[in-house]
């Protein structure tokens, strides 16, 4: 395999006596959709915030796009291209769907210190933003305000605006949390055309999903890393049978 | 998502018509002014006009971080003193050059703004309104313990300014449009601001920080720009100001004026710049008319701005649109 995207090295993080992350290594391989599982409370969304910078982690490095990236703060992995979505929402609630997009663009573009001239009316920054809402489907909404889209739609936005920032590295936690059938099966096609281009590391408890998207699968108990490897070896994996997929595999 | 129907809302025209014709009015009716003055003999009007629109710049660079930051600084006054004071200290020693004094004063109140929020600014919420109160209280009692500059007791400015020997403030009418162009200027920069890419940085902060962070940006760069750009406009306040009162006080850094301007922009209607001219005219005249009913004033002025402010939803803006907002829905 080429030089990875990211790679983890023995991170560590616990909240007072609460070890969430314990001694966990794990790689990303270029144009790889690497996914993360395990039961409520193994720190995934802890491991994703410690990747995007939200955290810190006590001990360890984060290797990302063959540059150590471990104390730099979440607005400088950004712009290095660590692109994330958050399981709960996160968007610009009083911002139309475009402007959140646009102001991805905007990110990546620099000069963001410019005082004069209308944003909203930049073509350089609504054009890629058009793109990356019609890739998701939300293109007929552009400028409806996005604490009113649905919530299938807020999980669409989240993908858009990770898209616009053109990444090196997806970092999606739960993109289905909390849609319906219909919507998740939307979401993963669109996961599954996205797969390749973009490497990803998709948390998710949709196991359905997994399978049907991952080429490695990464399985967390208690911030370990108890087993890695293709959706085939985790599934026969007595470990992973015992500890977590139990009745959801059969 | 395949359910919900296209429907494309486009900016709301209601928002956007309110944005040109309310500052058209309110231009339109502080230009004219000075007109209604031939008729009434003193220079009361122009007087009381100018105070005004000195306070609305204040109040509209405040509306500019609180409006559209979500930082809410309760320490502008000390900015409008700075600006007051480098007018005051340079007249002191016979500079009178407005080339000299207004840089001063913008110098000042912008680097004060820079220092003042690299720390706030690491502060949120309470603790931030506290600090920036607490270096408000530290600029107004080091004016007050300025012996040479007047001290407690203030300074008298024994000339105002002029522009390359031209005085351009010695008449009232002049002082006034000086001013009106003063606050004109301010608030097309803070409208444009608002609008450019920057301000939607400034404006995505206030909703999201944290979504900011992971798009990329350094938040806190964005917002100690914008506060030393308010800053800087206050400190054209208080250059202005000192010049109308041939007068400057610690008493224009008081933590009470720096909650004045706070109900200013409350008052007019936060987050839309118009509303904090209308405030800080609604403030003054109210203090003004219900000042000579009565010595407590704020009896009745308290409750009132209660009642503003919830069924104003969004100040006395808000509550001008109302009939219009049951018309449309």
């Amino acid at each position: 395999m080429a030089e990875p995207v990211l790679r983890l090295e023995h991170l560590r993080k616990s909240f007072g006596g609460l070890v969430v992350t314990d001694d966990l290594s794990l790689e990303v391989g270029a144009g790889e959709l690497h996914a993360v599982i395990g039961p409520n409370g193994a720190g995934k969304t802890t491991l994703i915030n410690q990747i995007s910078g939200l955290l810190q982690p006590d001990h360890g490095r984060i290797v990302f796009a063959g540059r150590d990236v471990t104390g730099l703060p979440a607005h400088a992995r950004a712009a290095a291209g660590l692109a994330r979505s958050f399981q709960v929402t996160s968007i610009l609630p009083g911002f139309s769907a475009l402007e959140n997009v646009a102001l991805a663009v905007q990110a990546r573009s620099g000069s963001s210190l410019r005082i004069f001239g209308r944003a909203a009316e930049e073509d350089a920054l609504n054009a890629p933003a058009r793109a990356a809402l019609g890739e998701v489907g939300l293109g007929p909404r552009a400028h409806v305000p996005a604490g009113h889209l649905s919530h299938g739609e807020k999980r669409a936005l989240e993908l858009a605006i990770a898209l616009a920032m053109a990444p090196k590295l997806l970092l999606l936690d739960e993109p289905m949390a909390g849609t319906g059938r219909e919507e998740s099966g939307r979401l993963i096609g669109l996961l599954r055309d996205l797969k390749g281009r973009f490497p990803m590391v998709l948390v998710e408890h949709d196991m359905t999903a997994v399978f049907a998207l991952a080429d490695r699968i990464s399985v967390l108990i208690y911030g370990r890393v108890l087993a890695s490897g293709t959706p085939d070896a985790v599934r026969a994996d007595p470990k992973v049978a015992a500890a977590y997929l139990g009745d959801e595999m059969e | 998502m395949a359910a919900a129907a296209p429907i494309d809302l486009g900016p709301a025209p209601a928002t956007a018509r309110a944005g040109i014709v309310v500052p058209g009015l309110i231009f339109g009716v502080l230009a004219g002014l000075p007109i209604a003055a031939l008729v009434v003999p003193e220079n009361y009007l122009l007087d009381l006009g100018t105070r005004i629109m000195i306070f609305a710049i204040a109040a509209v660079a405040l509306d500019l971080v609180v409006g559209y930051g979500a930082l809410v600084s309760f320490g502008h006054a000390a900015f409008i003193g700075l600006g007051a004071y480098a007018v005051g200290m340079l007249a002191a020693h016979g500079i009178g050059e407005v080339l000299v004094a207004l840089p001063a004063a913008l110098a000042a109140s912008v680097l004060f703004a820079l220092a003042t929020g690299a720390v706030s600014l690491r502060t949120k919420g309470v603790y931030f309104i506290m600090i920036t109160l607490a270096f408000g209280q530290m600029a107004f009692f080091t004016a007050s313990s300025l012996a040479p500059y007047g001290g407690d007791d203030g300074l008298t400015i024994a000339a105002r300014n002029t522009l390359v020997g031209i005085p351009i403030f010695k008449y009232p009418r002049g002082l006034y449009y000086v001013v009106l162009a003063a606050l004109a200027g301010t608030f097309f920069l803070c409208r444009a601001i608002v609008a450019s890419r920057f301000g939607r940085v400034l404006r995505g902060a206030k909703e999201n920080a944290t979504r900011m962070a992971t798009l990329g940006f350094e938040v806190y760069r964005f917002q100690l720009v914008a506060y030393a750009i308010s800053g800087g406009l206050c400190g054209l306040a208080g250059f202005l100001l000192a010049n109308a009162n041939d007068f400057v006080s610690p008493a224009y850094m008081s933590w009470q004026r720096s909650g004045e301007l706070i109900i200013m922009v409350l008052l007019g209607g936060i987050g839309t710049l118009y509303g904090a001219i209308i405030g800080a005219a609604s403030y003054l005249l109210i203090e003004e008319f219900l000042s000579r009913v009565t010595e407590y004033w704020q009896v009745i002025f308290g409750p009132f701005l209660v009642l503003v402010v919830v069924f104003g939803r969004g100040g006395l803006v808000g509550l001008f649109a109302w009939p219009w907002r049951r018309r449309h829905g």
